[in-house]
């Protein structure tokens, strides 16, 4: 079981520590509701030292990244980031990540899933054969840490050099927080505004305290996993495992948006039968419940007596004050509005498509 | 504060037996390990429940956990008020969040004294 380096302070906080895929990770520090809430009107930090980073560099860094993943990074500008995916050959998804074009234009800076790492830089190593390119694993080099909620910057403007008001959603910066050379970017996971630091290891524990100092008088608390699940729920983010995984393609997963047909990426054949097929037949669409019981995960959904579909993640939602749930159902299920009903021990509960997301904060 | 006179599974539900009526709930240590509960389903009084089987669903937030029983027998008994009240469940899991009573016609074979049950909660964590 791997450890960051904050695991003493989250246990010192009072946190529930449990397993995520292969890190002893604080789920929880007081109710996971609370906490949700917190970030929502607050904010919160979050210890993210689980997370794959990946520096790629060397000459034909972006050819490379190209053929890897499905977002255009030609056209991401220097200090951009862009969401995107890695298929297979099948089209099918191997993980969701993002792209950093480190603000010099030297290099490139990738994010992946803790429990897709290692198959990650497995499929990395492979893409990278023929290219002249350097994939660097630098996840235990550097540690990650989360501020997300509306006084995100205003806390950290306290303690960070620069003007944080010039960094744009899904921008990063070169900066300094206590003295200590950093990068910093407008990301995160929550549907709020807030920031992600990559702090070089052994100063994780600095910069968290800096945060704490900082943000504590204004309200801002530590925030578990359990409630950053909910969080990115309700703002209708897909998680690998759940929405997305090797059996769906971006396409039926409403994510078309992060796939650009103008390069040969890896899986680009697949998707282009897909299209030519008028789409897979199901598509992701987003559930309320009003009940008691709340869908989780692998409940049947049906419609008329028949099975139609299935839940990929099931919350309650503070900010909406329901059950809801993100589902693959048939197409001729799609539309907002239609009732249809899942099934808890067999027994039917009601439930109504609406769009995806639940939750968009005013800007 | 794990009183003596009940035996436990573990599966974390406890039953305390008096006069061939088992009394039924569960443990403080599964209501820490849940956390932040939101629903629980009971059966109806005159139900079955069957060693080892489940008799009913305790959701959290993030999960939803099967309850299983201790015993088999008739549901003489329900605590009717307890899934409007679920933070009895960290009051007082021994006391006013019971569950069920059962008329006992078979207990499990792998039911552990307190001092078993201790011990068990330790090595898990």
């Amino acid at each position: 079981m791997h450890a960051t380096a904050l695991e003493s302070t989250h246990i010192a906080l009072g946190a529930r520590m449990v397993p995520f895929a292969g890190w002893s990770m604080p789920v929880q520090y007081r109710p996971i509701l609370d906490e949700a809430r917190t970030v929502r009107t607050k904010a919160g930090l979050f210890d993210l030292g689980h997370m794959g980073r990946v520096k790629v560099h060397g000459r034909h860094a972006e050819a490379f990244l190209q053929r890897l993943q499905t977002n255009d990074v030609a056209a991401i500008p220097p200090g951009r980031i862009r969401y995107a995916m890695i298929l297979n050959a099948q089209g099918l998804t191997q993980d969701d990540i993002l792209v950093y074009r480190n603000p010099k234009n030297d290099g490139f800076f990738v994010v992946i899933n803790a429990g897709n790492t290692e198959r990650d830089l497995g499929i990395m190593r492979d893409v990278a054969k023929g290219f002249d390119v350097v994939v660097e694993d630098c996840t235990r080099a550097l540690g990650m840490i989360a501020i997300q909620g509306p006084l995100s910057q205003q806390i950290t403007q306290r303690f960070c050099k620069g003007d944080l008001a010039t960094v744009k959603y899904y921008g990063w910066i070169d900066t300094e927080v206590c003295g200590i050379p950093m990068t910093l970017s407008r990301t995160g996971y929550t549907g709020e505004d807030g920031f992600e630091v990559y702090v070089p290891n052994g100063h994780e524990k600095k910069v968290w305290d800096a945060f704490f100092e900082a943000g504590s008088k204004d309200g801002m608390t530590a925030i578990g996993l359990g409630a950053r699940d909910t969080l990115r729920h309700e703002a209708g983010m897909p998680l690998y495992g759940h929405e997305i995984d090797e059996t769906t393609n971006p396409l039926e997963a409403g994510l078309d948006w992060a796939v650009k047909m103008n390069h040969d990426f890896v899986g680009k054949q697949a998707l282009e039968q897909v299209l030519q097929k008028g789409g897979t037949g199901r598509k992701l669409v987003g559930l309320v419940s009003d009940g008691k019981r709340c869908p989780r995960q692998g409940y049947p959904l049906v419609a008329n007596g028949q099975q139609i579909g299935h839940v990929c993640s099931g919350s309650i939602s503070p900010t909406l004050e329901t059950n809801i749930a993100t589902a693959y159902v048939r197409t001729e299920f799609t539309a907002p509005g239609t009732k249809l009903e899942f099934l808890v021990r067999d027994k039917a509960e009601p439930c109504t498509v609406r769009e995806l997301p639940f939750y968009k904060r005013a800007k | 504060m794990r009183p003596n006179d009940c035996k436990f599974l573990k599966s974390h539900e406890w039953c305390k037996i008096e006069n061939g009526v088992a009394t039924i709930g569960i443990t403080d240590y599964a209501v820490s390990h849940l956390s932040d509960l939101v629903f629980l389903d009971l059966p109806k009084q005159g139900a079955s429940v069957t060693v080892g089987e489940s008799f009913g669903e305790i959701e959290s937030v993030k999960a939803v956990s099967s309850l299983y029983s201790p015993v088999s027998g008739e549901v003489v008994a329900v605590n009717k008020e307890l899934p409007d009240h679920l933070e009895w469940l960290g009051e007082g899991p021994f006391t006013k969040a019971w569950m069920l009573k059962v008329k006992v016609t078979a207990q499990s074979p792998d039911l552990m004294n307190t001092a078993a049950y201790e011990a068990h909660c330790t090595a898990e964590g």
